[in-house]
């Protein structure tokens, strides 16, 4: 097919102003981009044609900086139906299911307006993930805020939580896990990812790509209205004083009618009459009929009067420009549309056949009965621009001499100091916000394992559970030390995670959120992640099948750390085989798996006890994570492990802490002898490491000598304190006290 | 036990308690849709949780003035047992089956966790599977849960015996607040109508009826009703 010719250049619209350069550029199109889109269009362009370039080619929607380097990505492996490029990542989970999933930010708009800017980034995500055919069956979310004395920052963190808890709970998907911290770094541009996994049979997932000349397109879900028009171009520039005045392009959801419109599209995909679908997301319907074009090789006629408008007055470019929430753009099976109407008009939905495939690769717009728009549609991908933007890789810092890092003068307050601090606390406060149990499947809650367990609906009736293990995961401070360690480090603590549930990882979905592109630091700290991070996915077998990049985190020319968010799932066949990190009973042995040197470079301890964020992060052995890591699933799911945490932020005191009060029993450790300094092996954060309660602590122990893994036995559960011996005797319930007040009370003070 | 469970627009727990349901007795309930204003003779009516109609208004306002309900005081008054749970007991109080109201939580936020619930009595065809004073554990999951009635209906429930349940510790002790997720009247967590045939509760027994997801403590619900009414 080739694309066709132009006969009449389109009419103008009364009042349409002449393109000025001044007008190129509040459309975010630079003035090589519009040369090249002069070329491609061959005249200049109207009003609504402009709009369409600026969306598409906007950093947001094109991933004009990033895509060189994504490319770097595995994405591939056996277990792999879908990866990139589709609305979400699918994978093979046996039993003719399928898992569909991804991560995506919704930052900027969330800064702008935290209650609305949230609850849309569920919302989209959500319909990325059911657009597919799949019902989601858990949400996630990773948050990051600005320093808690930010005069900002408590008012974010509560419009952020009620949003996601407004949009979910009404949803009706549990949201069973994530993870929030706080970093000055973020005071002006906070992050907001969201995260859907779904389940579908794998013989009933629905693409995007458009068939069948003369097929009827049809719009689906909320009217639209005027709100969010730029979105993606909003999001595509860094911040500066004026962005408060951007509110008006945040959108609004309304989570009733994506419920509506949820359960009104799987009662549609339940029939054959669906060809194509494809949620409408940021540049809306534009971004939306171009890709399903597109990606099928057509052309396409849109009708833009037949649109369902929720107000009046509105015109071509607002109509394909807004973003409004909620709505669906389906290709139908000709002669069907009377059978979607009805389903669509159960659920209170509107439905609009708004307009039909052509063979002409053109998309026609038209206004009650004038030509508005013809743009011709694969130049528009082709010829996109594409950025290698110069890059300087972040030089790898110089290892810490752990002798300038002082013992604690008090061992008591330096574990009461760390479990308190913001980003160790317990974050029950955000949770409880959030319906984590309906559907009736999670098996482990947030705070009761590494990752997130939900049993799978509708695998076949055997004796068994199958289910679903996620997480989400990054350490942003060892990214901004070193990128490479950072992006290695963020994969491996998410297939650590699923890992320490039971459950085999599988696939990841990423979340790159970073500065300004343009600057060559910047970029070095993308390339160096992604580098770091392929790396990982591949030595791990852990693809990465869907992801989202998310640019310009500055504001006034500061950058937020670099935080490439790592979202992970994993399968488990039977979740009665799977461990949770509570130790709920006394005379358990604790067994410290992986080797520990004492890595106290950008550790917590070093951070909020001595106020430095110094030095190398701690190194990640990708042979040695794995082979740790197999030994102890091999464990879990061979029922000898009654508990399992890995070592992450605040190492193994804070693990072990954790394990002991979300179980509600204390425990006595003794340090093995060792070269390393207590305070060293207490709160350093070398990677790869586990801490197992058992009943049986000797075998375990004997079992890792022979699989060759490092193995110690540290003491037993039990009793009202955690000590270590010689060096602290803390009440759990003081330890309680401290780590469940500090995030009710911060938020309950006044501003 | 023949049961039919509704479905308003915005329901979203009705999957939940038909699973309960169907774990107990073997059979999947009927589920009935909000616009059809008759069904099939059942045993039980359930008016399931969720956000019906956005619970734009108030709480239930809207589903209770749908067609099916007026179906439902019907039935209810020719004395078939209605259940409605978080959203249900909302919206059977709002069709005026049940007396008193359920306003927003008094912190204000929504709230998901584990109570601990005491059975204020045995004598019904909901809790006779349980013992008078027994302490069980299931969840809660809502924005707008805290009872209210005035002084003369609360001591006609006290009088009665139509509280069904009330929160409190582990340890069955109700001291003022504690355990209380949301502000109720005297912790009242779920009552009854005057002939004990409709019951309203805020939590939700239907997601710990297994040991892996959420414990068991509420199965005993489902079971006393399959007693009861088989």
């Amino acid at each position: 097919m080739t694309v066709a010719q132009e006969k009449n250049p389109p009419v103008k619209l009364p009042n349409e102003p002449a393109i000025t350069p001044q007008i190129v550029a509040e459309h975010g199109l630079a003035p090589d981009e519009y040369e090249r889109l002069l070329k491609i269009m061959g005249r200049d362009p109207t009003m609504v044609e402009l709009g369409i370039f600026s969306a598409m080619w906007s950093e947001h929607c094109s991933y004009k900086s990033s895509k060189v380097w994504l490319k770097k990505l595995p994405t591939k492996a056996p277990w792999v139906i879908q990866g990139p490029g589709e609305n979400a990542g699918v994978i093979d989970i046996g039993d003719g299911q399928a898992a569909i999933f991804k991560m995506e930010s919704h930052n900027h708009p969330s800064y702008i307006e935290p209650y609305q800017g949230a609850a849309t980034g569920v919302g989209g995500i959500l319909r990325d993930v059911f657009t597919m055919g799949a019902r989601p069956v858990a949400n996630l979310n990773a948050l990051r805020f600005g320093d808690p004395k930010h005069a900002k920052t408590r008012h974010l963190v509560s419009g952020v939580v009620a949003g996601i808890a407004g949009y979910g709970n009404c949803m009706g998907i549990p949201t069973v896990g994530g993870e929030t911290n706080f970093h000055a770094a973020y005071n002006g541009n906070i992050l907001v990812n969201a995260m859907t996994v779904g389940v579908a049979a794998t013989d009933k997932i629905f693409y995007a790509a458009a068939a069948g000349i003369g097929n009827p397109m049809v719009y689906v879900g909320s009217k639209t209205g005027r709100d969010g028009i730029h979105g993606a171009t909003m999001s595509s520039t860094e911040f500066n004083e004026d962005s408060e005045s951007k509110r008006p392009t945040v959108q609004v959801g309304d989570p009733f009618v994506e419920k509506l419109l949820l359960e009104a599209c799987l009662e549609l995909m339940a029939t054959d009459a669906i060809i194509a679908i494809q949620d409408m997301g940021a540049a809306g319907l534009t971004s939306s009929s171009f890709e399903m074009a597109a990606k099928g090789g057509l052309g396409l006629v849109m009708e833009l009067d037949k649109v369902p408008m929720r107000e009046t007055g509105m015109n071509p470019y607002e109509l394909m420009l807004s973003e409004s929430q909620e709505r669906m753009l389906i290709v139908l099976k000709p002669g069907r549309e009377d059978e979607a109407r009805k389903i669509f008009e159960k659920w209170e939905l509107d439905f609009a056949v708004i307009g039909h495939l052509t063979d002409t690769e053109r998309m026609v717009l038209t206004w009650h009965g004038d030509v508005v728009g013809n743009i011709p549609i694969p130049p528009l991908v082709t010829e996109a621009p594409m950025y290698e933007r110069p890059w300087t890789l972040t030089p790898p810092p110089p290892e810490l001499d752990a002798a300038t890092v002082p013992v604690p003068t008090d061992w008591k307050a330096s574990l009461l100091t760390l479990m308190s601090c913001p980003d160790l606390a317990s974050k029950a406060w955000i949770w409880h916000q959030y319906d984590h149990l309906i559907m009736g499947n999670t098996a482990i809650r947030p705070q009761g394992g590494d990752a997130a367990l939900v049993r799978v609906p509708g695998a076949p009736k055997a004796a068994s559970h199958k289910g679903l293990a996620m997480t989400s995961d990054c350490t942003p401070r060892y990214v901004q030390a070193h990128p490479e360690t950072g992006g290695r480090q963020a994969v491996a603590e998410a297939w650590r995670n699923i890992t320490a549930v039971g459950a085999r990882p599988l696939a990841v979905t990423d979340n790159m959120n970073f500065g300004n592109p343009q600057k060559p630091e910047i970029m070095g700290q993308f390339a160096g992640a992604i580098m770091g991070m392929a790396e990982a996915c591949t030595a791990l077998d852990f693809p990465v099948v869907s992801g989202n990049v998310s640019l310009y985190n500055e504001t006034e020319g500061r950058p937020i750390l670099p935080t490439p968010t790592i979202g992970a799932v994993g399968v488990i066949d039977d979740i009665a085989t799977s461990a949770g990190s509570r130790v709920s009973q006394s005379g358990l042995a604790l067994v410290l798996i992986g080797e520990t040197k004492g890595w106290l470079g950008q550790s917590i301890y070093l951070r909020e006890l001595h106020g430095r964020e110094e030095g190398a992060p701690p190194p990640v052995d990708l042979a040695v994570e794995r082979r740790n890591g197999d030994f102890v699933r091999g464990e879990i799911v061979g029922r000898r492990v009654h508990a399992c945490h890995d070592l992450s932020d605040g190492g193994l005191l804070v693990a072990l802490a954790e394990m002991c009060l979300s179980g509600g029993t204390g425990a006595c450790i003794k340090l093995p002898a060792s070269d390393v300094a207590p305070h060293a092996y207490l709160y350093g954060e070398d990677q790869g490491r586990y801490l197992i309660a058992t009943d049986d602590g000797p075998a375990l122990v004997e079992a890792a000598r022979k699989a060759g893994v490092p193995a110690v036995l540290l003491g037993y559960s039990g009793g009202p304190d955690i000590s270590v011996d010689g060096l602290l005797t803390l009440p759990l319930q003081e330890l309680r006290d401290a780590h469940e007040s500090w995030l009710p009370g911060y938020m309950n003070s006044a501003a | 036990m023949k049961a039919a469970v509704l479905v308003f627009p915005g329901s979203n727990r009705e999957g939940d308690v038909a699973q309960a349901i169907e774990l107990v007795t073997g059979r999947r309930p009927q589920m009935v849709w909000h616009g059809d204003g008759d069904f099939e003779k059942v045993d039980l009516i359930v008016v399931p949780g969720g956000f019906s109609y956005g619970d734009y208004l108030r709480c239930g306002a809207m589903a209770a003035q749908s067609p099916v309900m007026a179906e439902v005081k019907k039935r209810a008054a020719q004395g078939v047992p209605v259940l409605g749970i978080c959203n249900g007991f909302q919206i059977v109080t709002e069709a005026g089956l049940l007396p008193g109201t359920l306003m927003r939580n008094s912190h204000l936020k929504f709230v998901c966790a584990d109570v601990h619930l005491r059975v204020e009595t045995s004598q019904s065809l909901f809790t006779n599977r349980y013992q008078a004073g027994q302490v069980i554990k299931v969840p809660v999951a809502h924005a707008e849960g805290n009872y209210f009635a005035d002084a003369d209906t609360m001591k006609r429930l006290e009088d009665r015996g139509q509280i069904a349940f009330r929160y409190c510790g582990p340890d069955g002790s109700i001291v003022d607040g504690r355990g209380n997720p949301n502000g109720s009247s005297s912790n009242i967590a779920g009552v009854f109508n005057d002939t004990k045939t409709v019951l309203g509760l805020m939590p939700h027994p239907e997601n710990a009826v297994e040991p892996m997801f959420g414990g068991t403590d509420g199965k005993a619900l489902f079971e006393g009703m399959v007693e009861a009414l088989s």
